[in-house]
């Protein structure tokens, strides 16, 4: 760009060229604090409680912990098991699908999941497959001949072996897989290299692995990772479906940190900095592994084998993908039917008697919590996407911010595992006098929002044509006019959609509403969790169906805005 | 962070000095209640309380609304799963510095959460006694008002209700239930699966093991006072044996326990276990009215009597309205907020007060009240069994954890 | 020209719709074995439609009838991989996670031991003039030396019949006409039936067959299953415009 050009853009071209560093700052100062204030503690300095010099103490304790390989052995597990079940499912169906009609219609059934909450989905599938659970009523007693619910052992919600928080796991990551998997195949020629490899002979779904996934992997990588490190590190979702004993390590850390005997915190805390260690161990396996897939499957992949229709694949793969849709919608209308029960006993499939005294007893609440929800969400998807495009407007007029090597930087608050750095987040939040303040908050939600707009602002931003902002700068229109008449309206599609996601993504949060929030904040989210552990489906009822319906509100005006006709 | 934190804590070395020489002197001066009632106008109080369950929730909402009409104090009810997260963060605020201007003006506590807030200098007080309800609650027949799990009260928490150990079973399914831990390892062993209890630290959990502790130890003394690490194997031995019996014979062979009171409630609800315990005496009731269990469920105690406390509100050492969190905690003790409390409808907590203490008028507001269907008179109470220091609770969780957690 | 060949490529009564609209009238066409049919058009006469429906991958907004037949295998209702038709797109789409010589082994089918794949790759990188230039990225090859590596790697897969989509529009001309040449040469060797799809009547003329120009059917005509029929030995076929010299568009 010319001197002159760059003179004649003025202050907001001095702002543009300052969004990506404040957008770093904004993302990576808590996440650094954080961790600064969770290594303090792992390592013995807490002054508070009285532990003011450095010590190996902490490990000690937290090696000694008895159980403490079966939590790491589950996580490991649970983690890796949640992701290579949800990546296969995800790539088999958009093997299945990627040359058919079909692959748009699986983008509409599955928006839906995309927008509900992991903790609501979790509550609901717990209902669906306990021994007492919707499951069960429909095949009892006529076909099971029971009368009450059976005992069985491992099985059922919070199973020994985590099979039950893999399936909670599994209903979320499968569709967001498969979202980044679409966006993902948007950017490759996938149409003309399919049809070429299928006239040579290759199968649709061999085709797909051989041609299309060597290209498209690269660009699933991260989302891959943050869904890894997500699964080992989930909080909620383990608290209401994983097991219990052991659980997960991330739930023993949490326990700990909230143990009433303060001194625990410094375990805790050494339990944080291990999970994130082994968050970081499980992410290079996890590359290893597959760059050595990689190269082993060479030969596999010049080696001339057609591969047929693949009939079995595509019945797995679609029954993977219809019983993940299945699951989740029933879990949804298992709540809500408990939201309007009010005697629902076993075997019966139906409650016995209805009511609507669990909504009506809550509007007070809810509106308020709606409010409280919606302000938050707004707020930080308004910073999140005049960030994201100062960032993209700034990249399209200079050069590439958060491309290529430097996108994991945007990633980090996905990939860091809350715990390990929550706490510290609210002592620095309570040192600075920030915390339970509104800009706290909305700060907090910002580090999980802002990647996630980002990236799905990020194509389309890219693939503007140039050509339309070159013709109206022809024109003699300034690059602001051009900006805010031509490229905006142009794009509103995408940051109508963008918003949307990011509206979703803040309304899930539980953690970091509940850390920087003080809790003098509660959201839809919060509500529900915390009345989890009250257990009652009736309310919890209520409030899952409120916490999954705001985020599909926000895609429906997504949508709305997205093809109406500007002006 | 450096930048943002250096002003900020210059300011602070000249602004702590000052309060703390405002806060002496006017500690020296000796508010009249009428002047708490006056500055308290206008304050927002933030009490953490467990928000798990709906009744208390609702219950707490009206409390609100009345703080709000006659005092003109905001009620905020910070709902928390678990109250040690509330300790959590008075814990990261004193770690900051943050001494006064707290997020937490009230919280809801007993037992090891108040021994650990109590003994990391982290409460406002002593202030109980200057509430002016205070002097109507029953500290004689209800020693657990002033020794909270043995640790003395000392006035830095403000009892609230009151907790008592009762079985709930379901008449339709089990006529005479068990009724001492021997009594209950058989009827576990016959019915396999029928049976659990919340996973310790749930409170209840740990409740439940203290009471079959209680029950089985031939060392009841050494219970009252803290933990002596060489003899607590010989007094706990009996417990874990027991616990070991009857473990494969437990709900999902023991590999899993529920996580709350709610959720054990619920499995008796649905017909997976026989028999639940809650800590409300009138909880069976209350879930009768509101429809959640069947009105053939009733209540029970132990033959030898069983565990009963008090739980607590207390003020935090850096609340930023401890004069509106006292007028609360006042109203909270008054014949009128007790008497709600009580009745099953609402909640269906029994009283801290003792009734002879009050006037007739407002004793008329506890006696009009029709004890809920499974509801045990306090005859069929019994005497409650006295708390163990709380440093038991502590090192039979972890104890416990070590042994099934694993 | 012997109708029995077998090899040859027969398309039959072939009525393609869009929302009501047919896109061209109902098309009769056979293409020998070595012979290469051009068929032309204006653009958005349903040029590439007609590949695709050849090649069963029409996109369901379309409606569509008729018969394919190539070598005496009925084609219609089979997915692409069962038809046996090597297609050239416009863009050459080496793939750009294998190297040249993968790319061609890609080509291969399976079943011959290690020793006679890499002889046969090497043979055809000779035969496309690319020797030595196996171990390559195909993005460091040149236009031209891009497009006769996918032709070769489409001869490799062993097909019975060759489609060409504008396969040389984006080449310069005097490159195009090499080419161009290459891969008649290659078709005609093989015998191969060849269909090739251009708006460059240069590429007609090279392609020395017959030509066919693609006509907007009238409206609702299609209720007359000879108007305008396109075969070759149809008199009322229109004769190709075929200019002296290509023109640059």
């Amino acid at each position: 760009m010319s001197h002159e050009t760059r003179r004649r853009a003025g202050w907001g071209a001095t702002a543009l060229a300052r969004a990506p560093a404040l957008t770093l700052v904004i993302l990576l100062a808590p996440i650094a604090a954080g961790l600064a204030g969770t290594l303090l503690p792992a390592f013995g300095w807490l002054p508070v409680v009285g532990a003011a010099g450095f010590s190996l103490e902490p490990w000690r304790i937290l090696l000694a912990d008895p159980g403490l390989g079966q939590s790491l052995a589950l996580s490991l597990w649970t983690g890796f098991a949640t992701t290579s079940l949800s990546l296969l499912l995800a790539l088999a169906l958009l093997a299945t699908c990627h040359h058919t009609p079909w692959l748009r219609r699986i983008r509409q059934i599955l928006a839906p999941l995309l927008a509900v909450p992991h903790a609501a989905l979790a509550f609901g599938l717990a209902f669906l497959i306990a021994p007492s659970g919707w499951l069960a009523r429909w095949f009892s007693p006529w076909a099971t001949g029971w009368d009450r619910p059976p005992d069985l052992a491992g099985f059922g919600p919070q199973d020994p072996w985590g099979l039950s928080l893999i399936l909670a796991l599994l209903l979320k990551q499968t569709p967001y897989l498969l979202f980044m998997g679409l966006s993902g195949l948007s950017q490759l020629p996938v149409e003309s290299w399919s049809a070429t490899a299928r006239s040579l002979g290759y199968g649709p779904i061999t085709t797909f692995f051989k041609v299309i996934l060597p290209s498209l992997y690269p660009l699933l990588r991260l989302p891959v990772f943050a869904a890894l490190a997500f699964s080992l590190t989930v909080v909620d979702v383990a608290l209401i479906i994983g097991p219990s004993t052991p659980p997960t390590l991330a739930v023993r850390a949490l326990r700990w940190f909230n143990d009433p005997e303060l001194s625990w915190r410094l375990p805790a805390a050494a339990a944080a900095v291990l999970l994130t260690l082994l968050v970081l161990a499980s992410l290079a396996a996890w590359e290893g592994t597959v760059r050595l897939l990689g190269r082993l499957s060479r030969f596999w992949v010049i080696g001339g084998w057609r591969g047929g229709m693949g009939g079995i694949a595509r019945r797995l793969a679609l029954g993977g993908g219809g019983m993940v849709f299945a699951c989740a919608t029933l879990s949804m209308w298992g709540l809500l039917l408990w939201s309007v029960a009010r005697h629902w006993s076993f075997p019966l499939a139906w409650p016995e008697r209805w009511t609507l005294e669990n909504w009506t007893g809550q509007t007070d609440n809810l509106s308020a919590m709606i409010g409280a929800t919606s302000i938050i969400g707004v707020a930080a998807t308004a910073l999140a996407l005049g960030l994201s495009v100062a960032c993209l407007e700034h990249e399209a007029r200079q050069r590439p911010t958060f491309a290529g090597r430097s996108l994991w930087l945007l990633y980090l608050p996905l990939l860091a595992p809350q715990v390990g750095f929550l706490f510290g987040i609210q002592v620095l939040l309570v040192w600075t006098g920030l915390d339970g303040g509104w800009p706290a908050l909305v700060w907090a939600h910002l580090l999980f929002v802002l990647p996630y707009v980002f990236l799905s602002l990020a194509d389309p931003w890219r693939a503007f044509d140039a050509r339309y902002q070159q013709t109206a700068l022809a024109l003699g229109a300034s690059r602001a006019r051009v900006f805010w008449r031509v490229k905006l309206p142009m794009l509103r599609g995408p940051v109508a959609v963008a918003a949307a996601v990011g509206f979703s993504i803040s309304v899930a949060q539980y953690l970091p509403t509940l850390f920087a929030g003080a809790g003098r904040h509660a959201t839809i989210t919060t509500e529900a969790v915390t009345l989890a552990s009250g257990a009652n489906r009736r309310i919890i009822g209520v409030y899952a169906a409120v916490q999954a319906t705001l985020p599909l509100l926000g895609f429906a005006v997504a949508l709305w805005i997205a093809k109406r006709r500007p002006g | 962070m450096a930048m943002i934190g250096k002003p900020r804590l210059g300011l602070r070395w000249i602004l702590i000095p000052l309060l703390a020489l405002f806060i002496t002197t006017g500690a020296t001066a000796d508010p009249t209640w009428e002047d708490t009632e006056k500055t308290a106008r206008g304050q927002t109080v933030y009490w953490n309380a467990w928000g798990g369950d709906d009744k208390v929730n609702a219950y707490i909402a009206w409390v609100g609304e009345q703080v709000k009409e006659r005092y003109d104090i905001t009620l905020q009810h910070v709902k928390v799963s678990d109250i040690a997260e509330t300790v959590s963060r008075i814990l990261a605020e004193k770690y900051a510095g943050r001494n006064e201007k707290g997020t937490v003006d009230l919280l809801w506590l007993n037992g090891e959460n108040f021994h650990a807030m109590k003994s990391n200098g982290l409460l406002f007080g002593p202030f109980s006694g200057r509430l002016p309800h205070y002097p109507s609650v029953d500290t004689i027949t209800i020693p657990s008002t002033t020794l909270d799990f043995t640790e003395p009260v000392e006035g830095m928490e403000v009892p609230w209700g009151k907790s008592h150990l009762v079985f709930i079973h379901n008449t339709a399914q089990l006529q005479n239930p068990p009724k001492s831990a021997s009594e209950l390892m058989a009827y576990i062993l016959a019915h396999p699966g029928r049976f659990t209890y919340p996973e310790p630290p749930d409170s209840l959990g740990s409740t439940f093991l203290k009471q079959i502790l209680n029950e089985l130890t031939d060392q009841r003394e050494a219970l009252q006072k803290p933990v002596v690490e060489s003899t607590f194997g010989a007094v706990t031995a009996p417990l874990w044996g027991w616990l070991d019996a009857i473990r494969p014979h437990l709900w999902r062979q023991g590999q899993t326990f529920p996580q709350s009171t709610p959720a054990l409630r619920q499995l008796l609800a649905d017909g997976e276990i026989d028999i639940a315990f809650s800590l409300n005496p009138n909880d069976a009731s209350a879930e009768i009215e509101k429809g959640n269990l069947r009105d053939t469920v009733r209540t029970y105690v132990l033959a030898g009597g069983t565990i009963a406390n008090t739980h607590f509100v207390a003020i935090p050492y850096n609340s930023s309205a401890k004069e509106a969190a006292q007028v609360v905690a006042n109203f909270l003790l008054s014949p009128e907020a007790q008497a709600r409390k009580l009745d099953p409808a609402v909640w269906g907590d029994p009283t801290v007060l003792g009734l002879e203490k009050l006037s007739a008028a407002d004793r008329e507001r506890f006696t009009r009240l029709k004890r809920g269907i499974a509801t045990l008179s306090p005859g069929e109470l019994g005497p409650p069994l006295p708390e163990p220091h709380p440093s038991w609770m502590e090192r039979l969780e972890a104890a416990w954890r070590a042994r099934y957690s694993r | 020209m012997n109708v029995n060949d077998s090899r040859m490529l027969v398309l039959k009564d072939i009525r393609i719709r869009l929302q009501d609209r047919l896109l061209f009238a109902p098309l009769n066409l056979t293409v020998h074995p070595g012979e290469v049919v051009t068929v032309m058009g204006p653009s958005g006469c349903g040029k590439s439609t007609l590949l695709n429906y050849i090649c069963g991958i029409l996109p369901p907004a379309f409606e569509a009838r008729g018969s394919v037949r190539l070598g005496g295998r009925e084609l219609t209702g089979l997915p692409l991989e069962q038809r046996r038709i090597g297609i050239l797109f416009q863009d050459i789409l080496l793939f750009p996670h294998l190297s040249v010589a993968e790319n061609l082994a890609f080509g291969l089918r399976a079943g011959h031991s290690r020793q006679t794949r890499r002889f046969r790759v090497e043979t055809a990188l000779q035969d496309a003039g690319l020797e030595g230039l196996g171990g390559r990225d195909p993005a460091t090859l040149s236009a031209g030396q891009q497009a006769r590596a996918a032709l070769m790697r489409t001869l490799l897969a062993e097909p019975e019949a060759l489609l060409l989509d504008e396969p040389f529009s984006k080449l310069d001309t005097e490159l195009r006409a090499r080419i161009r040449t290459f891969v008649f040469e290659h078709a005609r060797q093989r015998r191969l039936p060849t269909l090739l799809v251009t708006h460059d009547p240069a590429d007609a003329t090279d392609a020395a067959g017959p030509a066919i120009v693609l006509d907007r059917a009238p409206a609702l005509s299609d209720g007359n299953p000879t108007a305008a029929a396109a075969d070759p030995e149809n008199p009322k076929t229109a004769p190709p415009p075929v200019p002296t010299a290509p023109r640059r568009p």
